[in-house]
Formats: structure tokens, C-alpha cells, sequence
């Protein structure tokens, strides 16, 4: 195809939007975790990219103005955290317990198994983050030497098995209060698995976001000191 | 002018995280400096939630289309992780499933009393 339509500036963020629709739309169709949009729209654009004969660095460099986005979004996290730390106050002990004692088994667990499977350093250091928020999570992997790619294809992964396996693992587990099943699925498995969260219960579901948030600046701290 | 003031906060405290992530010798992303920032203005606050909440709601909304744009960025590097890809998936499950567990199980037990499910 010509340049007249792929030339355009817009083309690859309205190629993007359009893609991440329609993984949207087969996910709410569906209902299914595994049809995560991200996945189903990253897959679309990839064919796309390949049919028009459209290098990745194009698309990535036509993406900027979304990538630019990405720190003041990730800011404004702080907002609903702010607003969670207000109503949740009287369970935040418990909360910070547990998310502590989650993300550090996190990290400490994905460091071992990475030896034992023999992976690499950059291999090992694009995994730590797998079971924070991708806002936070690609960019320290980026920050520790990491390929943000990867971070965010296995980011995607786990919050998708948090969210299918996490009833499961609730009930395995004997978590039978609303609290301590948030804290699982925020902590474990980030905003995929809180949206999990909310179909049980309103409050499970607020606690897995603050959680979630939480989880982001324990590992950013640990990740921070520890690669220091 | 609302949501003029509301993006211009919220960039402040982007240029914020920037500048401590450039003054700073720790290894922390600026987002994460800009997130703190922000969270303690509002704990203090020194900015209201409604000076920012329209504008930050609808950046957070964004954040899944803007992270698969990187998620595109695979195609380049599928050659180095291909032969992983099994092993990266058996790490995925039973480190979450760790994960899970834990931090579930510290909460139950430090949560005494907690209502139960409704």
C-alpha cells in the first residue's frame, strides 16, 4: 500500500485504538480473562504491521504521543489509591502484612526459579516485576537493564492467571473473608485479577486495587535497593 | 480551564518525578517518584483530589492501550525468548500461585474479626 495512508501520523495510533477495541469487545462478548485486549490488540497490530510492510520502529516511533503519555497516567494512580487509604484505613495493618509478605515471596521466588531454569540476567530482571501493575512494572524493568516488551507480554500472563485461577486458589487456600481475597488478587495478579476481585464482592475489589498499588511501591522500593 | 488546571497539575508532578529521577541516584523511574509526590500532596493536602480527578481518571483509563504499544514491541525480541517460552510459563504459575497464597494467608492472619463474605 501507498504512503498516502500508512504516512500519516495517525495511522498507527488509530491502528492501535482500533486493534485494542477490538480485543475489548471480544472480551466483553466472550467474558473470558484469556481475551485479554492487550494480548488480542498487541497480536492485531502485529499482523497489521506485517500485511502494510510497516517496521516495528515506525510504529513505535508514530506511537509516541501515547508513549508520552504513560508517566502522567501511571501518576495518577496515586488518586484512587489516596482515595482507598480513606476508606480502607481500618484494615490497612492486615493489608500492608500481607502484601508485603506476597510481594517479597514474589520477587524472591521469580529470582530463584530463574536460576534453577538457567535463565539469563536480562531474562531474570524482566520477570521480577511480573506480578506488579505494567505502569509500574515495565518501567523498572526497563530501569534494571530489562526488555519492557517481555515485561509487559508476561505481566499480561499473570494477571490473566490470577484471574482465572484465583477463585480456585481462594478456596484452596481457605481464604473465605473478602479482605484477605483481595489482598490475593491484587497483590498476585494487579488490575486483571482486581477486575476478578470486584465480581466477588464490591469490598474484595477495593482492597485488590489498593493492594495492587501498594504491591507497586513495595517492589519498586526492594527492586530499587537491591539492584542499587 | 477545569481540565486545562487538572493536566497541568498532573504534568507538574510528571516534571516533578523527572527531576528527581535525574537528581536522585536511586534507580526508581520517574513515574513512581511523580506517583509518591502526588500521593503525599494529597495526603497533605496540598492538592485537593477534585483539582486533579476528572483528568487522572481518564489518563488511568488509558493505561492498558498505552501499554500495548510496548507489548507490540515482542515481534523484535521473539527469536531470543522463543526457546524459553515453557519454562517462562511454569515460572508464571507457580510463582503466582506463591504469591497468591502468601499474601492472602498473612492477611487472614493478621486480620482478626474481618466480616466475613457478602
Amino acid at each position: 500500500m501507498g504512503k498516502w495512508l500508512t504516512g500519516s501520523g495517525f495511522f498507527c495510533i488509530v491502528l492501535s485504538i482500533g486493534a485494542f477495541y477490538t480485543g475489548y469487545a471480544c472480551q466483553k462478548k466472550w467474558k473470558k480473562a484469556v481475551l485479554n485486549p492487550i494480548l488480542i490488540g498487541a497480536a492485531l497490530v502485529m499482523l497489521a504491521l506485517w500485511a502494510l510492510d510497516i517496521p516495528v520502529e515506525q510504529y513505535r516511533n508514530d506511537c509516541k504521543p501515547l508513549t508520552y503519555l504513560m508517566t502522567p497516567a501511571t501518576i495518577c494512580l496515586a488518586i484512587a489509591f489516596y482515595e482507598q487509604l480513606q476508606s480502607l484505613r481500618r484494615h490497612l495493618p492486615a493489608i500492608f502484612i500481607g502484601v508485603l509478605g506476597g510481594t517479597l515471596s514474589s520477587l524472591l521466588s521469580v529470582w530463584l526459579l530463574s536460576r534453577a531454569l538457567g535463565f539469563d540476567e536480562v531474562l531474570t530482571v524482566s520477570l521480577l516485576p511480573k506480578s506488579v501493575t505494567a505502569a509500574i512494572g515495565v518501567a523498572l524493568s526497563e530501569q534494571a537493564g530489562g526488555v519492557g516488551a517481555l515485561t509487559t507480554a508476561v505481566i499480561s500472563a499473570t494477571g490473566i492467571f490470577g484471574n482465572i485461577a484465583g477463585p480456585q486458589l481462594a478456596k484452596l487456600f481457605r481464604l473465605n473473608d473478602p479482605i484477605s481475597k483481595g489482598v490475593s488478587f491484587g497483590t498476585a495478579s494487579h488490575v486483571i485479577g482486581t477486575s476478578r476481585a470486584m465480581e466477588i464482592s464490591q469490598l474484595s475489589g477495593a482492597v485488590s486495587s489498593l493492594s495492587l498499588t501498594l504491591a507497586g511501591l513495595i517492589t519498586s522500593v526492594i527492586l530499587s535497593w537491591v539492584l542499587a | 480551564m477545569k481540565y486545562i488546571r487538572q493536566l497541568g497539575i498532573i504534568l507538574l508532578f510528571s516534571l516533578a518525578g523527572d527531576v528527581c529521577h535525574g537528581l536522585l541516584p536511586f534507580p526508581i523511574p520517574a513515574s513512581i517518584y511523580g506517583m509518591v509526590l502526588l500521593l503525599l500532596a494529597l495526603t497533605c493536602k496540598l492538592v485537593k483530589v477534585e483539582d486533579v480527578k476528572q483528568t487522572g481518571d481518564f489518563l488511568v483509563s488509558l493505561l492498558p492501550l498505552l501499554f500495548m504499544v510496548p507489548a507490540v514491541g515482542l515481534m523484535a525480541c521473539w527469536e531470543q525468548i522463543q526457546s524459553e517460552i515453557l519454562k517462562m510459563i511454569l515460572l508464571i504459575a507457580v510463582t503466582t500461585v506463591l504469591t497468591f497464597g502468601v499474601s492472602g494467608l498473612l492477611t487472614k492472619l493478621f486480620h482478626k474479626g474481618g466480616e466475613q463474605d457478602g
